[in-house]
């Protein structure tokens, strides 16, 4: 009732002062219609289960209120503002609303003739309201209808924005993607990122939420992607970035999953974090495993860290990362695709695209004709070249593994001062590689300041907890890796340290330390941080030959 | 292995001179502090400090530096660097000290290669 009251009290509104009065000789009612802006007090509202909702729609006239006796609330309502006589609006035996006129301002009651009048009126008038109200209610609909699609539009422009454009070309690897995106487009992406050296990093990811929202927290999740992955490489190090960067600005009940992998393409080795994503596939020559790491979604609470795992990638082998639209589509019946049904799909010699288009069939047989897809369907799949394993492979894949010398590998007590033994020890390690003076110097000082890092971040001191530090030389560069114990705690994040400001340190604004990160950026040429659990290496690297730091 | 620092205090003309041996790092604390509370006394002319036989700096010991150098400006006492290693001298760069206090040149003979901080 409470819509259809309001309206029809749009249209004709309660009683108002009668503008030319002449006693006892107007058959008509002499309380006038008002526009809404004249109208005094709000409307009356009578809901369906107030006795007077039931005599209004069989009533057979005009209802003289105060001869009424009815134990409603509604009643009361209307005779405290001032109504005399309620005319029903019915049509179709519905009662769409009332006609109330306060009392006549001639003071007499409404004749015989006037009532005779309002219930003609009320005949004629109920189903023409009807009528208005229909179209209105109907042009409304089309009107959020035109919204919802124009939004739809805007989600799915967004989401192209943000899809790659096109697939990495790697030798001796099939790769394929592919995007459905449902009518009410999600939240998912995928992406693949140049992370220098050869390595690439794949990212599959499903925002909760479908829409422009989710739209927009999928492309701001890919910028931060963007960003991170190249600088801090370590899938660990990355998700924890991209968790505290979302967590702090991410509307209330959305998150992100996301399986972050990075490939050495030269080997197949791969290093993988997961924040609550779904399980990658491996068909190996021994069946289909799951590519395991554990991980809270991305963007819930800042703070988190993301387990890493490392595998290979043998010939012949492939991956399948996906999102949940494959595994939640429902057949007829409302079975779930689900996993195993998925996983058994993975049984087969197929790769990259034709993979991927065996896959979709399959789900289609599955859910039928006329399918209305719920959820976006992302799929991203590798597969390394069986011929990666010939001879030509197998001698630059043994390349790549042997290019790797370990010049030195020791540990120092976690006590202070130990920072400037690991300093003088790595200065002698690396005299074979022939560093210039000054590249000597600022190795020097960043390990020195990573090494007290270490101590104490990771062993507080503890002479009995030693630091870890690996000296490797590789074709194109040399890596220092720093290991903590992670006694104390993560090592503050390179990528969160506040950025010392002289100006606001001399000024008393900032405290006079806090450059010990803030040099070790400078100082090499580059800094990656991988976190296990609560330990972490920071791993040091000088571009040799070229025009590094 | 290098040895905690050590900070001698000489007045000069208006101004004083530290010269500071050793390493400068968080042992350095109160050599440090102990030395500008003395250096201050010396009237209201320039300070020096004299990095020539130090062998170490690190982030703490650039702390130590930029606290001095706040306290001098307090003071409104000039703040001059000597003796510095070119490596050093790239981090007072990078660190935006040099901003703040003048750096003796290299090339002018100043003892920066003998004995200065490597």
């Amino acid at each position: 009732m409470t819509a259809l009251t309001r309206p029809i009290r749009r249209l004709l509104g309660r009683s108002s002062p009668d503008p030319s009065p002449e006693p006892g000789d107007t058959p008509a009612p002499d309380a006038a219609p008002a526009t809404v802006d004249e109208l005094p007090g709000a409307a009356i509202d009578i809901p369906e289960s107030d006795p007077l909702f039931a005599y209004l729609q069989s009533a057979p006239g005009p209802v003289d209120l105060a001869k009424l006796e009815l134990n409603s609330p509604s009643l009361e309502q209307l005779r405290g503002a001032g109504v005399a006589l309620v005319v029903p609006l019915v049509t179709q035996g519905e009662l769409i609303g009332t006609l109330n006129l306060g009392p006549r301002l001639s003071e007499q009651e409404y004749s015989s003739d006037d009532r005779r009048l309002l219930g003609t009126l009320a005949a004629q008038a109920a189903p023409a309201i009807r009528v208005a109200q229909l179209v209105r209610e109907q042009a409304s609909e089309a009107a959020e209808r035109e919204r919802y699609a124009q939004e739809l539009k805007i989600a799915q422009l967004i989401q192209q924005q943000f899809l790659p454009h096109e697939l990495p070309n790697l030798p001796e690897w099939q790769i394929a993607a592919y995007y459905g995106p449902a009518r009410v487009v999600g939240g998912d992406f995928y992406d693949f990122i140049d992370l220098g050296e050869g390595r690439i990093g794949l990212v599959v990811g499903d925002v909760t939420d479908k829409g422009v929202p989710a739209a927009l927290v999928m492309a701001r999740t890919h910028s931060i992607l963007r960003a991170e992955a190249p600088r801090l490489v370590a899938p660990g190090a990355v998700l924890a970035r991209v968790n505290d960067l979302l967590a702090a600005e991410m509307p209330e009940h959305m998150f992100v999953t996301c399986l972050y992998m990075v490939l050495e393409p030269a080997t197949g080795h791969v290093v993988f974090a997961n924040a609550g994503h779904n399980l990658p596939y491996v068909r190996t020559a021994d069946g289909v495993v799951e590519f395991r790491a554990t991980g809270m979604p991305l963007g819930l609470i800042q703070g988190l860290t993301y387990e890493e795992k490392e595998s290979d990638i043998g010939p012949g082998d492939s991956v399948l990362l996906y999102s949940d639209g494959i595994i939640e589509a429902h057949d007829p019946t409302g079975d779930m695709y689900g996993f195993p049904r998925l996983k058994a799909d993975m049984e087969t010699e197929l790769a990259g695209t034709e993979l991927l288009d065996e896959l979709l069939e399959r789900l289609h047989a599955f859910t039928g004709r006329g399918w209305e897809q719920e959820d976006d369907i992302t799929m991203v799949a590798l597969r390394r070249s069986p011929g990666a394993g010939g001879a030509a492979a197998t001698e630059a894949a043994a390349e790549a593994a042997t290019s790797v010398e370990v010049l030195a590998e020791f540990e120092v007590p976690g006590a202070y001062g130990n920072e400037r033994v690991a300093m003088d020890r790595v200065a002698e390690i690396v005299v074979p590689v022939g560093l210039e003076p000054a590249r000597l110097e600022r190795l020097k000082t960043a390990v020195s300041e990573t090494a007290m890092n270490a101590i104490e971040y990771g062993s507080v001191g503890d002479p009995g907890v030693p630091v870890r530090i690996r000296v490797e030389r590789r074709p194109t560069s040399l890596q220092v890796r720093i290991a903590d114990a992670g006694l104390g705690g993560a090592v503050p994040d390179l990528a969160e340290a506040e950025l010392p400001d002289l100006d606001a340190k001399l000024a008393g604004l900032q405290k006079p330390r806090g450059w010990g990160l803030f040099l070790i950026q400078q100082m090499v040429d580059r800094v990656e941080i991988v976190r296990e659990g609560e330990r972490q290496t920071v791993v040091l690297t000088l571009e040799l030959g070229g025009s590094g730091k | 292995m290098t040895s905690p620092l050590a900070a001698e205090v000489r007045p000069e003309a208006d101004g004083a001179r530290i010269t500071l041996t050793g390493r400068i790092d968080r042992d350095g604390d109160d050599a440090m502090t102990g030395a500008y509370a003395e250096a201050r006394t010396t009237g209201s002319g320039p300070i020096v400090l004299d990095f020539a036989a130090t062998d170490y700096i690190n982030s703490t010991g650039i702390a130590l530096i930029v606290r001095l150098l706040a306290e001098a400006r307090r003071d409104g006492r000039p703040v001059q660097a000597r003796g510095l290693t070119e490596h050093y001298r790239e981090i007072f760069r990078i660190t935006r000290l040099s901003d703040f206090m003048t750096l003796d040149d290299p090339t002018n003979g100043t003892p920066t290669t003998d004995g200065g901080a490597k």
